[in-house]
Formats: structure tokens, C-alpha cells, sequence
């Protein structure tokens, strides 16, 4: 059996040699067929004439070996194959189509090599192989090659930023947003006034302008937004995307999606008498530590519904006054923060000043002037690629389109990306920028579709993190974090959000406790953490997920927000 | 399961496992205590089949199956939870015409055919007790949970002992966008997903409670579904489920959320007798002390030992919570000195609970270090040795500076 393996392995060996190995055959070439050899040489060399340049020594050595040293056929076989040869679907992948540094087309390229050194197999024998090599026809998209960084440079358009908008449940959130889009003539009356009728049949009309935002069937049912919504408008110096986030606590996970797209935030904080204090325990207090946590850091709030208690100033100041006391506990700082009365559903100081008399003691900014004096916070522009998937859907472009911010880097049409978890490579064919704009090119901070090629729906998912093949992100499924306690932590299971990435896990061990300001360790391996200190907890994952240090990630617990903080 | 002699009971086996213990599995449920009762070292006795391969004088070589009763000692224990399998490995060390001694074998433990077990250890307090819960009779159907949320949806089955995830459905929704509604279709096709895998995975025919729960209206809108399902295809059998689910609240659609609906008000009113509803409420109990902080809540095998050495786990509230994971693959020393520990406490007057970890409290005991004990008066800095083991050596870690998260 065994004398049966090894005859053949030695088959296999002295076809490989038949293949691949013609360096060797000098050697073995007996005296009287090297002589041969330089005899056919010379005479196809002539017999080409000038086409002779076309073809190497080495090619038509080898030919010539493989015809026996018959002249004219090699002579065929080399005007065939080297000087004018037919189309050949070899040939599908230009090289120059492919962009550099990537395996896959690395591939292709020695493919090619292979079947043309292989060459006296036939052309047939280079189809064979090349269909066995699975090669597909399409060409890869082509790269222009373009710089970036310097592109970008180039273009002096509008800022772009994006905002969050976040509060309790029934702030107004939604309504508020889309009384904005309305005074801003991004939707027309017509639309509202078509919504306002169909709100009217379920006896909801004041969700009306909720509607323009919340446009899922469960949400307008039962008028409260479950995922975010996303919108833009542009203003005379800057363009920005809206993230309208749900307020109910079981959605926590989509306004951290959401969150974690955002350049700053627009807390809603209902005026109205109750709501504002059931709020601040609910979810006014938990969207702040959230959106402060995932590196927020300028607020804008708006006092909503205050035309129900008669523009009274009084409860202004007295909700500016507590609410700002507990954002800066939170760690805002004071001139970060504003304050604006307004209202929503009547659109009051949103994009024109307030007309209402009772409400004359205000003279500050309307909402979008206070939007336009935010600065958007600055781009990672030079980091290797990183972009968390929020969305994939099927385009006309393309069977996988996938949405997101680009969190850090540049790209570029051909680009190759590689999709973590799933490891699988996929090249840009084309790209989308803000509102569906066609482009090039997108950096960090802008909200792109890219229309991807070359990899199957299965390894595209939302959560999943795009990034440059040349510097990915590891999977991994036990980190250490630096975390800020919102509740006791102890070792518990918990689910880890970052951006649209939800996993579930549980806190394996603390390690320490840590001084807020300094690092130092202050204890060692506590049972628990206090709510508000600073500790060093290792957590494990049930599945591995792509993450890395730097990165900001939540960590909750039974629907609650427990912890927050940095991977090291 | 049950004994294979019916004049066989708790009684009469012997505890100091020289005799053995002949038992029937019935139900996939007892795999899992077959599971637990069996451990290294312990000999088990079973019905095998084994390619037994013959060489003639001439060289050539025939195999054949054959049937036989084999005794190994054991050296290791798989089991498989979700198809209910056990695959026991060992050495055999009774020599029949087909197998020599000290060859390797795994027998594979199936349902109706009997075992025998000798315990090297002997029966301990522990190993009865989770032989008489072996023996006990079966308490009812198992609870039937799916728990999602979008896009994603794990069905599981919680039995007595066990939870077991049946099968995880994931389906990708269209996010909402300005101009148009996809979503509204992935939905309805993820339902349609799951409730396909729902039927084909768990078996309805003999009536048993499910519970739907998932954040927000997922479970409700899921339910609403299962119903018009029904109406449409006048199936009668899904109509009577679509009506028979309970929806309960949780926060996701992880596996873990089922702490979270296992004490809720639905749950405990409807299934109040099950074992696994009490274990949830104590492992709340033994959180909420942690949280307070107070001394009379440790977690961690040392500061427990301490705690119940002591005395302080007794009559009056201790309780000590031990995973069952504990007595499953620990060497004979370690194993007695859990076993002591559980005795102990018993002695005392306390609570003993030895919680399955095959159950999300016992995840939850896990995470806690698989050992956690709910004191009767305070005791402070039971840790303390631990924190100066762990300070030495790590003296020298370098201070870190910089700005801190926040």
C-alpha cells in the first residue's frame, strides 16, 4: 500500500515537473536534442522575422520542446499565442483594473502567468484552468487612485455635521424634528397635511409631524419611534444629517446606534408639568450619561412644550438650572451646553424666533442658529479605515449596499475593504456621500452607502466593521476596560453595545479599582463597584467581535445602562 | 430514570459505591444527570458497539461490529446539550473475547438501555442528592421560550435542570429610510421564520407554556402574527398556542434576558412550582445583598469557605449556592471538600442549593465564580488574604496617566 503511495507521489511529482518545472529541462535534455534545441531555435527566430521580438528564447525553447521539435508548428503556436493572439478569457482581469496590494488579484496575476508559462497546453488548457481557478468575469471596479486626503483638501463646500436627538419618552422629539424639516422646506405642507389626515383616522393627530420621521407601521400605531430615523437639511453654511432617536428604554440600543454617529446632541426636555421631573429619573438622565460617555461633548437642550405652561420663564430657569447642574455633574462642560425654549409642534425659536408674546423675555439663538454655531468635533482623517455597518440592503447599484458613518479614515471607489467579523474581502464598486450624492471619494465624519462587489450577503451584516485589508481590526472576544460605573458592577452578565454592535457577554473579573483623575489603582480586585467610580474590568463575549483599543463601548444590564468606558 | 431493579431505591445503594448502581435512562432529561452523576474515575458498565477487527493467518484483515457489554473507567465525559447525548470515554478494564484490557472505548449512552455505575468516591451527600433528583418523577412538559428582538430570536426549552437553546434565528431588517417602508416585510418575513422554526424545532402536541418576550413590541406584534397565521390556514393547534402564550417583557434577545422574565410577575404567577423560578429569585436575593453591600453576601470559593467555616452560613437565612459544575470534573480532594462544605451547611441549618449550570441563574451563579453564599450576620473583609496575594508582584505596575474616560 504504502509502495503504492509513494509511485504515486512520484507520478504527481514528475507532472509538476512537466508543468511548472521547465527551468529544469536543460538539464535533462540529452546532448543530441539541446543541439536540436539551438537548431529550432534559429530557424523559428527567422521564420518570425520581425515579429521575433515578441516572443523570448525561453518561449520558443519551450514550445519547440513541447512540439518535438517540430518548426512550424511552433511557429504557429507562438504567432498564435504571443503575437496575435485571439481574445482570450485569460485576459478578462486586466491588471491595470485591479488596485495594488491585494491578494485576490495577486492571484488572478499568477494565474495568468502560470497558464501563459504553461502555454504549449493549448488554449484550451488555459480555459480548463482558468475555470477551474473560479475566476469571475466581471472586472474589478477601477480605482482612480486618487489622494484622499488632498481631495478633500481641495473641496471648500459646506461643513458637513450630525446631531442626535435624544430625551425621555414623549419629549417631542420626533415632532419637534419634524416641524423643523417643515419650516425648513425640506417636506412640504402637502406631505403633512397627507399624514395629518391619516394620523386623524387613527385619532392621533398630533403625531402628524412625528409621522414625517417615525415612518414604520408599529411606530406610527403606536406613535412612539423605535430605530432611528435619519434626515438632513442644509443651512447656509453647513449641511447636517439628523439622527431622531427613540426615547423608550427598551430602544436603548438604536439611540446608541445612533449616538454613536453623532458630531452633538440635542437633548429634548418636556417643560410640561411632571414630565419634566419623571424624566429626569428616566431617560433625559440615562440619554446624557450615554451620549456624554460615547465622547459627546457639546449639548444643545431644548426646553419643549413650554407654550403649555405659558412660556413661563420661571420654569425655564428652573429646569436650565437643574439640568445643567446634573450635565455638568455628568462631565459637560458649562460652555458647551445651551438652552433654548421652544415648541415643537408650533415650531417657536426652532428656525424662526418665537412671535408669542408671553415668550418676548427670550432673546437668545433659535435651535438651527445654535446648530450652526457647533463645531463638529475633529476627524480621524489619517487612521487606517473604520466604518461600522448600520445598514445592508439591496440597490439597484448593487445586491449589497451597506450605509454608515466612516468613524476614521478615507476611501475610495475600487478600494478593496475587508468586512470583520467575517474576515471576506469586498471592493467598492461605487459610493454614495450625505444625500445620495454620487462620489469618488468620502472620508471620516461623512455618512457614505457604499455599493459593494465581490462578496456574499452572508458575511455583510449590521455591526459589522469595514476596514482596510492592509490594517484591520481584530475580532476579539475577552477585552479589558477602563470603565465608568453607572450602577454596582460586579461579575454579571452584561450586553456590550458600540455603534450598532450588540453582543452579549458577561464581566469575567475586576481588576482593579482606579483613581478618577490620576489611574493609580486604588484596590485591588474589588467584589463590587461603587456607581460613579472609575475600575479596570476584563469581560469575555460569547462570539468573537471586532473591536479595539481607543474604542468607546456601553455595557448594560437588565435594561439598564451600568457601565461605560474605553478598551485598552 | 429509574432503577432497573424496581425493588431498588435510594435506600438501598450502597454508599460506599462498591456496588453499583444499575440505571434506565427514559427521557433526554436524563442524559443530563447521567451527565452529572458520572465522574472520573468511576466505572461504568454499558451496552457499546465495537468494530472489531480480526487478522488471519494469511495477513488479510476482516472488521466486523459487534455488540457487547463493555465496563471502562472513566476518563472523560462529553455531553452534548442540545441533541441530548452523552459520550463517555475511558479505558476498559474488564477483558472480554472481543476487547482487551486497557483499550480505549467511549460508549455512547442511549436512551432505554441501562447502565451501571460504581463510584470510586463513593456516594457523597451531593452525588444522592442528584441521584434521588434523577430518580424523581418528571415534574411536567417542559417551558418553551423564545426570546428575540429584531432580527433576532432564540428559541430554547427550559426543563427542570436545564436550558437548552434549540435553535437561534437571525434574519436581517431593512432599516427604516426617508421614502420608503422595506421593513414592514422583513418583519413579517422574520416572523415567518421564526414561527417555521418554532413548530419544526419544539413539539406542540402534548400542550406546553410559551413564553414570548423580547424589548418593546416584538413578542406581541410575534404573537399577533401566530394568530392571524393560524386563522389563515385554519390551523386549529397553532391557534390554541398564538393563544396559550404569555408575552413577558425583556430587555433583549439574548439568552440572558430570561432572568429577567423568569421573575416576572407572569412567569412566577403561571409556573410557580418549578424549580428554576425559586433559583431565580435567590440568585436576585444574593445580588440585591451584593449590591447593598453589607457583609452578608460573598461570592468566590475562598471567601465562602471562610464564610461557612465560621458558621455564619446556618440556620436563619444562609444560604449557600453552588454550582453543580463544581462536582462534575474535580479531582477527589476538591470534590470532598465541597461536598463537606455543602454538609456543613446543612449541619448548620442553612440552605444548600446546588444550582444547575445549565440554567441561566446557574450562568449567572457562574459568573459569580460558581460559589456565592448569603451570610446570617455580617462578616467584613473576608477577602482580604485574596487582595495581598494578588497585590504581591504587581507592585511594580506602572502608574498610568492621562485623561480618564471622563
Amino acid at each position: 500500500m504504502s509502495r503504492h503511495q509513494a509511485v504515486r507521489n512520484l507520478d504527481y511529482e514528475a507532472e509538476l515537473e512537466d508543468e511548472y518545472g521547465y527551468s529544469d529541462e536543460e538539464e535533462e535534455l540529452s546532448p543530441e536534442d539541446q543541439v536540436r534545441m539551438t537548431e529550432g531555435t534559429a530557424q523559428v527566430l527567422e521564420a518570425l522575422g520581425v515579429e521575433a521580438p515578441k516572443v523570448t528564447k525561453a518561449q520558443i525553447e519551450e514550445s519547440l520542446y513541447y512540439y518535438f521539435f517540430d518548426v512550424d508548428k511552433t511557429i504557429a503556436y507562438l504567432i498564435s499565442k504571443y503575437i496575435d493572439p485571439p481574445k482570450k478569457p485569460a485576459k478578462a482581469a486586466p491588471p491595470k483594473a485591479a488596485p495594488k496590494h491585494d491578494v485576490a488579484t495577486a492571484g488572478k496575476k499568477s494565474a495568468n502567468v502560470q497558464s501563459n508559462k504553461k502555454g504549449p497546453s493549448s488554449a484550451d488548457g488555459v480555459t480548463n484552468q482558468v475555470g477551474q481557478l473560479k475566476i469571475d468575469d466581471t472586472p474589478l471596479p477601477k480605482s482612480r487612485n486618487l489622494n484622499v486626503l488632498s481631495e478633500f483638501e481641495k473641496t471648500k463646500g459646506k461643513k458637513t455635521a450630525s446631531f442626535v436627538v435624544v430625551g425621555h419618552v414623549d419629549a417631542g422629539k420626533s415632532t419637534m424634528m419634524g416641524r423643523l424639516l417643515l419650516d425648513l422646506n425640506v417636506v412640504d405642507q402637502r406631505t403633512v397635511d397627507k399624514l395629518r389626515k391619516e394620523a386623524e383616522k387613527i385619532g392621533k393627530t398630533s403625531f402628524a409631524l412625528a409621522w414625517v420621521l417615525d415612518q414604520r407601521h408599529e411606530e406610527r400605531s403606536r406613535g412612539v419611534t423605535i430605530d432611528i430615523a435619519t434626515n438632513r437639511f442644509e443651512t447656509d453654511t453647513t449641511s447636517f444629517t439628523i439622527l431622531d432617536a427613540p426615547g423608550h428604554r427598551d430602544f436603548i440600543p438604536n439611540m446608541i446606534a445612533g449616538a454613536s454617529q453623532a458630531d452633538f446632541a440635542i437633548l429634548v426636555i418636556d417643560a410640561s408639568t411632571g414630565a419634566f421631573e419623571s424624566g429626569l429619573k428616566g431617560q433625559t438622565r440615562e440619554h446624557s450619561l450615554l451620549i456624554r460617555s460615547m465622547g459627546v461633548s457639546r449639548i444643545i437642550v431644548a426646553v419643549n412644550k413650554l407654550d403649555t405652561v405659558n412660556w413661563s420663564q420661571e420654569r425655564f430657569d428652573e429646569i436650565r438650572h437643574q439640568v445643567a447642574g446634573f450635565l455638568t455633574g455628568t462631565g459637560f462642560q458649562p460652555k458647551n451646553i445651551a438652552f433654548v425654549p421652544v415648541s415643537g409642534l408650533h415650531g417657536d425659536n426652532l428656525v424662526r424666533k418665537t412671535t408669542d408674546p408671553a415668550a418676548s423675555w427670550y432673546t437668545g439663538n433659535t435651535l438651527v442658529e445654535e446648530l450652526e454655531a457647533s463645531e463638529p468635533s475633529a476627524r480621524a482623517l489619517t487612521k487606517p479605515l473604520r466604518m461600522t455597518i448600520s445598514e445592508v440592503m439591496r440597490t439597484p447599484q448593487s445586491p449589497i449596499s451597506i450605509t454608515g458613518r466612516i468613524d476614521a479614515g478615507s476611501l475610495q471607489m475600487g478600494d478593496a475593504l475587508l468586512v470583520q467579523p467575517s474576515g471576506e474581502k469586498a471592493y467598492v464598486k461605487s459610493l454614495q456621500v450625505d444625500d445620495g450624492e454620487p462620489a469618488d471619494w468620502a472620508v471620516a465624519g461623512q455618512n457614505v452607502i457604499l455599493h459593494l462587489s465581490n462578496i456574499d450577503a452572508i458575511h455583510v451584516r449590521v455591526g459589522d466593521i469595514v476596514c482596510d485589508p492592509a490594517k484591520p481590526i481584530q475580532c476579539v472576544d475577552t477585552f479589558t476596560l477602563k470603565a465608568l460605573a453607572f450602577d454596582i458592577l460586579m461579575p454579571m452578565q452584561v450586553d456590550v453595545h458600540r455603534g450598532r454592535l450588540h453582543a452579549a457577554g458577561k464581566i469575567e473579573a475586576i481588576d482593579a479599582i482606579l483613581d478618577k483623575v490620576t489611574g493609580k489603582v486604588i484596590k485591588k480586585k474589588p467584589m463590587i463597584v461603587k456607581p460613579g467610580t472609575v475600575s479596570r474590568v476584563r469581560v469575555t463575549l460569547h462570539t468573537k467581535v471586532p473591536l479595539e483599543a481607543g474604542q468607546r463601548v456601553v455595557l448594560r444590564s437588565g435594561g439598564q445602562t451600568v457601565a461605560a468606558g474605553l478598551l485598552e | 430514570m429509574r432503577f432497573t431493579n424496581p425493588k431498588h431505591s435510594l435506600s438501598t445503594v450502597d454508599p460506599s459505591g462498591e456496588t453499583s448502581v444499575s440505571l434506565l435512562p427514559t427521557t433526554p432529561e436524563d442524559m443530563w444527570h447521567a451527565h452529572n452523576l458520572i465522574a472520573e474515575s468511576d466505572l461504568l458498565r454499558a451496552h457499546a458497539i465495537r468494530k472489531v477487527v480480526t487478522t488471519t493467518s494469511t495477513g488479510s484483515t476482516t472488521s466486523e461490529r459487534v455488540h457487547t457489554d463493555l465496563t471502562i473507567r472513566v476518563q472523560s465525559v462529553f455531553f452534548d446539550p442540545a441533541a441530548s447525548s452523552l459520550h463517555v470515554s475511558g479505558t476498559v478494564c474488564q477483558e472480554n473475547p472481543h476487547v482487551s484490557l486497557g483499550q480505549h472505548h467511549t460508549l455512547d449512552l442511549e436512551l432505554n438501555r441501562p447502565f451501571q455505575l460504581w463510584k470510586r468516591s463513593g456516594w457523597d451527600s451531593v452525588a444522592l442528592k442528584m441521584l434521588e433528583e434523577a430518580v424523581a418523577e418528571d415534574t411536567g412538559e417542559a417551558t418553551c421560550a423564545v426570546v428575540m428582538q429584531e432580527g433576532l430570536a432564540n428559541i430554547c426549552l427550559i426543563t427542570d435542570f436545564q436550558t437548552v437553546i434549540k435553535q437561534r434565528v437571525e434574519s436581517n431588517i431593512p432599516k427604516k429610510r426617508a421614502g420608503g417602508s422595506a421593513s414592514q416585510g422583513g418583519m413579517t418575513s422574520f416572523y415567518e421564520k421564526t414561527l417555521a422554526t418554532l413548530l419544526r424545532t419544539i413539539d406542540f402536541t402534548k400542550p406546553r407554556p410559551l413564553l414570548l418576550c423580547s424589548p418593546g413590541f416584538v413578542a406581541q406584534d410575534f404573537r399577533g402574527y401566530m394568530q392571524s397565521e393560524g386563522q389563515k390556514r385554519t390551523d386549529k393547534k397553532l391557534q390554541r398556542i398564538a393563544k396559550d402564550a404569555v408575552v413577558v417583557h425583556s430587555s433583549t434577545g439574548y439568552v440572558h434576558s430570561l432572568n429577567e422574565v423568569l421573575k416576572s410577575p407572569e412567569v412566577q404567577a403561571t409556573m410557580r412550582d418549578k424549580r428554576f423560578t425559586g433559583e431565580t429569585s435567590l440568585m436576585d436575593q444574593l445580588y440585591e445583598r451584593l449590591r447593598k453591600d453589607d457583609g452578608r453576601a460573598w461570592y468566590g470559593a475562598k471567601p465562602v469557605e471562610r464564610a461557612v467555616k465560621e458558621g455564619a452560613v446556618g440556620r436563619g437565612g444562609g444560604v449557600l449556592l453552588i454550582n453543580n459544575k463544581f462536582f462534575r470534573s474535580l479531582d477527589i480532594k476538591t470534590r470532598k471538600r465541597f461536598v463537606a462544605l455543602v454538609d456543613k451547611v446543612k449541619e448548620d441549618g442553612g440552605e444548600a442549593r446546588v444550582l444547575s449550570s445549565d440554567h441561566e441563574s446557574g450562568q449567572r451563579l457562574d459568573a459569580l465564580g460558581g460559589i456565592a453564599a448569603i451570610l446570617t450576620y455580617p462578616i467584613f473583609d473576608l477577602d482580604e488574604d485574596e487582595v495581598e496575594e494578588g497585590g504581591n508582584g504587581e507592585e511594580g505596575e506602572p502608574v498610568e496617566e492621562g485623561a480618564m474616560i471622563i
